[in-house]
């Protein structure tokens, strides 16, 4: 089972809320999807008012909220946010996103890990979204970040795994789980980075934008499942050459 | 600096564009400047709803199903330029009257009471009377109650945007009103409004000075609104070359009734403003797109999703106008007058979520001591 920070989830699929047509929508997606781990940025909702709709779907006690940077420029934006949130009581989870440029939301490296640090001396949960850099996933964890959620490509793009080359080389070094975060368009991409040992992902505009974002919540919680299954079971190795299975020649004529 | 090519060489690379590039730029997934006159061409015009489809698909994608709701609030109607197509011009004998804080503080609070929070400050040109110490006062008495607040004001320098933004004010919304330089002589009859090249260096300084987010716009019925859209494009791509980390969005408001009895200098119907919204749209996914009062109910609510990502609601063009509907003085009458219950509830019913809040005065450092 999935564990992150000494928390086990059982779904391996995170949900993020942005984007949806209503916040009906979101909570059947949400519960269509059967994930465990919702995020929100914080700009979006008021931890103050009893009465905002996003926070009204969450229940707290069947999903772990992660709430999230979303917008800030630079780390100190970042850190600010964060302690303001926690003080409103969204708890030590973060995810943090630090995206000065408005127009791709490409995570930005060095500011990412000062925030991380500083985060991480706080006591919270650090869980930063990054750019897929194998050498700043090590540099986060020895930082002491809970997870590392590298993009499958920019925010909103559905392009996929095209960043698939440099998360094999991180989910293959990391310590701590990898959870492939952005750009996952369609089911099959998702299914894509378990199958190469991601240990989780989280999907949002996919969903959200969908016709049927209910139903694509379930169509991503089916392809999560096979992918990680099949992680599981091992994957045989990709060739360009064909060999029969069951070989004809053996090797028993080599003698000792 | 921002270079702006002469109006008439956008028109003609405009009209030389035909249906081949017109088509080929609806294939392309990155468009470059010479796209996005062929998307604003005569041949374009039969292809508009290809184009509405792209357009709504890239908003989808990039936005969401969602739609983000502001209020303005007028806080001066006085105006030391004389602009023949303004209500606030300063010839117009109208009433006017700039708001003290207290009173600008209770009209913002009958926003924020009605659901508001995001906010438009808007004023006349009146440095004297409204300046930079006002706005900074005033941003700091709402800065707490407000997710988030611009400005649409006189034209200032790097250093005052800087001050301003430190004070909470996030937003500057400028609009060169027309990039063409000849018209822009003639309807600018006098005041600092008549310096073509300072306000269109004025975005540039809102960058500079730190905003987070800036707002370039042609007024829609001053010039041939095809051009307006290839400059204001090119406004845009030069912004985002020079100032990446600030976010940007186009408006294009067309020409109301106001006080003057101005008449539109050419007709923009609402298939030329779809026409520009969609072709905008595509050449830049990411830029926000206002749809603001000035349009009708029935045109916003058709719009809802296709391009535009941001409307006004509830809007008064008089200052002091929440606080007493009676008031008269207003900048130009509005046409669509529903409530921003009912803008939601419209908006909902085409399957969007209204976003009231999409900001959060915590991202910076001064409001709360830590």
């Amino acid at each position: 089972m999935l564990k992150i920070a000494g928390r086990k989830f059982r779904s391996r699929l995170f949900l993020g809320t942005g984007k949806f047509s209503s916040a009906d929508t979101l909570k059947k997606a949400i519960e269509a999807s059967g994930c465990e781990m919702i995020t929100v940025a914080l700009r979006r909702v008021d931890l103050n008012d009893p009465s905002d709709d996003i926070m009204g779907v969450l229940d707290r006690s069947k999903y772990l909220f992660l709430p999230n940077t979303s917008g800030a420029r630079d780390a100190k934006e970042a850190v600010r946010l964060a302690r303001l949130a926690r003080a409103a009581g969204s708890g030590d989870w973060l995810k943090l996103e630090v995206t000065p440029d408005p127009r791709t939301l490409l995570p930005d490296p060095v500011e990412t890990l000062k925030a991380t640090e500083e985060l991480v001396k706080e006591g919270f949960i650090v869980l930063p979204y990054i750019n897929a850099d194998p050498i700043l996933a090590l540099r986060l964890q020895d930082a002491g970040a809970a997870a590392v959620m590298p993009l499958g490509a920019p925010i909103g793009t559905n392009l996929g795994l095209i960043t698939r080359f440099q998360v094999e080389i991180i989910i293959d070094q990391a310590r701590v789980p990898v959870v492939v975060d952005a750009g996952l368009g369609a089911p099959s991409d998702a299914a894509l980075a378990m199958e190469i040992g991601a240990d989780a992902v989280l999907v949002n505009t996919a969903i959200s934008v969908a016709r049927d974002p209910v139903k694509m919540a379930a169509a991503f919680a089916g392809a999560v499942e096979a992918g990680r299954g099949a992680y599981e079971a091992g994957l045989g190795r990709k060739s360009s050459e064909a060999s029969a299975s069951s070989p004809l020649t053996g090797l028993d004529f080599i003698k000792g | 600096m921002f270079a702006i090519p002469a109006f008439h060489k956008l028109q003609e690379q405009i009209q030389a564009a035909d249906v081949d590039d017109v088509q080929r730029s609806l294939r392309a997934d990155h468009l470059h400047a010479a796209d996005l006159a062929a998307l604003l061409s005569p041949a374009a015009d039969n292809y508009l709803e290809s184009m509405a489809a792209r357009s709504a698909a890239i908003t989808a994608l990039r936005f969401g199903r969602t739609t983000q709701i502001y209020a303005p609030l007028y806080v001066s109607s006085f105006c030391t330029n004389r602009c023949t197509y303004c209500g606030f011009s300063a010839d117009n004998k109208i009433e006017r009257r700039i708001l003290s804080l207290e009173e600008a503080e209770a009209e913002a609070m009958i926003l924020h009471q009605r659901g508001f929070n995001h906010i438009l400050l808007v004023s006349g040109e009146a440095p004297a009377k409204l300046g930079v110490e006002y706005l900074e006062k005033f941003a700091l008495r709402l800065r707490d109650r407000f997710a988030a607040i611009s400005i649409e004001i006189q034209p200032l320098s790097s250093e005052e945007y800087t001050r301003l933004f430190a004070a909470g004010i996030t937003g500057v919304a400028i609009y060169q009103e027309t990039y063409d330089r000849i018209t822009y002589g003639q309807v600018h009859m006098s005041g600092q409004k008549c310096d073509f090249d300072f306000r269109l260096e004025t975005p540039a300084r809102a960058a500079a000075g730190g905003m987070r987010e800036v707002g370039i716009g042609a007024l829609l019925g001053l010039a041939d609104w095809r051009a307006e859209g290839l400059a204001l494009g090119l406004h845009l791509a030069w912004l985002r070359k020079n100032f990446w980390r600030t976010g940007l969005t186009v408006s294009f408001p067309r020409l109301r009734p106001a006080a003057g009895e101005f008449q539109p200098l050419v007709n923009v119907t609402e298939k030329d403003l779809s026409h520009l919204i969609f072709a905008l749209r595509i050449f830049d996914p990411d830029v926000g797109i206002i749809l603001s009062t000035r349009e009708e109910a029935r045109f916003r609510n058709g719009m809802v999703g296709l391009g535009p990502t941001r409307y006004s609601a509830g809007s008064c063009t008089a200052p002091g106008g929440y606080s007493n509907p009676e008031l008269t003085g207003e900048q130009f009458a509005i046409g669509d007058h529903r409530t921003i219950d009912e803008v939601c509830g419209a908006i909902r019913q085409k399957g969007f979520d209204p976003v009231r809040k999409d900001w959060d005065a915590g991202f910076q450092q001064h409001s709360l001591p830590l």
